[in-house]
């Protein structure tokens, strides 16, 4: 916490010497060495010091790569196939960071997620909340901008869809969206700015990571109760080695799924197509972003209506960078004054029902809109017909032999037909979705807002050291 | 000497200071927008990218019923050399129950003499929902309606092109392009 005491004593003339000058050791000590730290935070608060190590061996391995990486639509696939085989250990570098990729979204979703059930973005968290919320962007941008460096089907594809969307937007539009590609396509100029940028970005993400863990130091991190520090000596742990240690067992067990995926199953998270060369005559059947971006791509595609003027595809761009919008006014929206769900009754349930949403629309993400979760009824074939005099017509047919039949008489006649599958109703990956995004916009912009002001919390402990001995329930008798 | 011509050191003048600080901050800004003008500029397309943005095709090559496909400047197009039935399917539409209603001689381009080759149509390569390849006669799968089918999202256009089912908003936009000779188009961007 900001105004402790610095307890940094420099010992050798060499430490005096730099103190008086630039105070970078004093720094260092106050951060991360004798900083108090709530003494209850559980290993949910070990993620941040995870994602850390993610980002440097994002830019470690990152680097190394762009040594071998060849920015170049005739080349790029060809740089990343001599990467995997010849370049010494490129394989493993390269899938350190292609998995690496992977593994920084799915620790900075339990991040986000902690932050939501302890209430870490309410006052006074706001700008570290915001800070984090600029991270996550920067990181969804380095991972689609990186998706396309290979220059397989899905990173052509992948990345035309998403330029695409920009299209939508009235006016600016499409004069944006060809400010991105330079070009009336994604062709090689998209593909040489796309790596500066991937190359730069996660420069950036470390800068940002500087204020936000300035932005932490300032209040001090939140804890399970939610209940802010009172006495120094008895709620807080210095950093190291109480948490240095814990951060550390978490960081190597994390690691060590992280070797699983990297040895075991590197490609388990990707799509086989990407590694087809690009070819833009050539769409792949089903185009599906990274598994950290499906619910966003769930949400985009969850909107099917127009509302007054704005199409359906103005909308679904919308309801998807809204999505993430919403994130930055979190702080503003939830009006309870207690921070930690554990005190929430309600709103824990309303919390767990968000993070089951966002599992599925991950699901809907990942899988075709219109096929059925459940099916009410038989497929049955329609054929529709002009027949010889000009008549429209059409016929449902249960088996295909008859449809057929049907269909070769009436052109045999004349006529022109065709036949096509006619699904019978059902409910839709597209229904779920539509009904999972209004739970993903209801959560953040109805249920907080409302619930902080009916809701009846449980009892907060009194302080941080109460709760850590067990006596945030009214004191039991002694055990002994 | 008199009183009137000297200021007192301490005595500042406000509002002299506000005009030079709205003056700096002007000519910061502006220079700052200049410098910022071609750093923004220098990604919109090249001047080489835009001059390959047309191409002459020789159509004659086209088997009846099937098609090609051509890219200019990385864009897909499509030129189909239609059987007579497929021409009359696209005619005899009933224009006015389309979703983005066009007439078939809408989508063709007169020749010099002021007649059309409805036989060949040429139209964008790229689904007007989010720019997915449709797949045609040869790919396989020619759509409910019998032009194309996009596999990304479901829409299917019919001999004309047009958009007739699924999330696509319009047809595939015809690109403009001019009949050099009778069997060559030339394709612009």
């Amino acid at each position: 916490m900001s105004g402790h005491e610095s307890t940094y004593e420099p010992k050798t003339g060499i430490e005096k010497w730099l103190d008086s000058r630039l105070p970078i050791i004093r720094l260092a000590h106050d951060s991360f060495v004798d900083f108090p730290t709530p003494k209850n935070l559980n290993y949910w608060y070990t993620f941040g010091g995870i994602l850390a190590i993610c980002l440097a061996i994002q830019i470690i391995t990152g680097v190394v790569l762009a040594m071998h990486y060849t920015a170049d639509i005739d080349q790029a696939f060809g740089s990343v196939e001599r990467i995997m085989r010849d370049v010494p250990y490129g394989w493993l570098i390269r899938n350190v960071h292609m998995v690496g990729a992977s593994m920084f979204f799915l620790a900075v979703y339990v991040h986000m997620f902690r932050g939501l059930y302890y209430g870490s973005y309410k006052a006074p968290r706001e700008v570290l909340w915001l800070l984090g919320c600029i991270i996550y962007l920067l990181m969804m941008a380095t991972a689609f901008l990186g998706y396309m460096l290979p220059w397989g089907q899905m990173s052509l594809h992948g990345a035309n869809v998403i330029i695409n969307l920009f299209g939508a937007i009235p006016l600016v539009g499409e004069p944006i969206q060809s400010w991105l590609m330079g070009g009336p396509s994604v062709g090689n100029q998209t593909l040489q700015r796309f790596f500066s940028l991937h190359y730069l970005l996660p420069f950036m993400i470390a800068g940002v990571v500087i204020l936000h863990i300035w932005a932490l130091h300032v209040p001090g991190n939140n804890n399970p109760t939610g209940v802010e520090v009172q006495d120094v000596e008895k709620d807080t742990v210095p950093f190291h080695p109480y948490y240095t240690v814990k951060d550390g067992f978490a960081i190597v067990v994390f690691l060590i799924i992280f070797a699983v995926f990297v040895f075991y199953a590197p490609n388990v998270l990707g799509h086989a197509d990407n590694y087809i060369e690009a070819n833009p005559l050539v769409t792949p059947a089903h185009i599906v972003p990274e598994w950290y971006l499906l619910p966003f791509y769930a949400i985009l595609r969850a909107i099917t209506f127009n509302i007054g003027p704005m199409d359906a595809k103005l909308l679904g761009v919308i309801a998807m960078f809204g999505a993430i919008a919403v994130l930055f006014l979190l702080p503003w929206l939830d009006t309870s004054k207690v921070k930690s769900m554990r005190y929430r009754p309600v709103a824990k349930q309303f919390f767990f029902g968000f993070v089951v949403a966002c599992l599925l629309l991950g699901w809907c993400g990942a899988s075709n809109p219109d096929n059925a979760i459940i099916s009410m009824g038989e497929d049955k074939l329609l054929v529709t017909y002009t027949d010889a005099a000009g008549l429209e017509g059409q016929r449902t047919f249960e088996d295909y032999a008859p449809a057929a039949q049907f269909r070769d008489e009436q052109v045999a006649a004349g006529g022109v037909a065709a036949m096509a599958i006619q699904k019978a109703p059902a409910f839709t990956f597209k229904i779920l979705s539509q009904i999972l995004t209004a739970y993903y916009f209801a959560f953040f912009l109805l249920i907080l807002p409302i619930l902080g002001l009916r809701e009846r919390p449980k009892g907060e402990p009194d302080s941080i050291h109460h709760s850590v001995l067990g006596h945030d329930a009214p004191a039991a008798a002694p055990a002994e | 000497m008199s009183d009137s011509n000297t200021t007192a050191p301490e005595q500042v003048d406000e509002e002299r200071r506000d005009f030079i600080h709205i003056a700096a901050i002007a000519a910061t800004a502006g220079g700052a927008g200049l410098v910022a003008y071609p750093l923004v500029d220098q990604m919109n397309a090249a001047g080489d990218t835009k001059a390959a943005s047309s191409l002459e095709v020789d159509i004659s090559k086209i088997p009846l019923g099937g098609e090609i496909r051509v890219l200019i400047g990385g864009k897909p197009f499509f030129l189909r050399h239609r059987t007579p039935e497929e021409v009359a399917a696209a005619v005899n539409t009933d224009v006015a129950k389309l979703p983005d209603p066009e007439t078939d001689e809408d989508r063709l381009v007169a020749r010099s003499d002021g007649t059309y080759n409805p036989a060949i149509l040429v139209t964008s390569g790229a689904c007007t929902h989010l720019g997915c390849v449709p797949v045609g006669p040869a790919q396989g799968s020619v759509g409910d309606y019998g032009g194309w089918y996009c596999p990304c999202h479901g829409s299917h256009y019919d001999t004309s092109g047009r958009i007739r089912k699924g999330p696509a908003p319009t047809n595939l936009p015809v690109p403009e392009y001019e009949w050099v000779s009778p069997t060559l188009v030339k394709i612009s961007l």
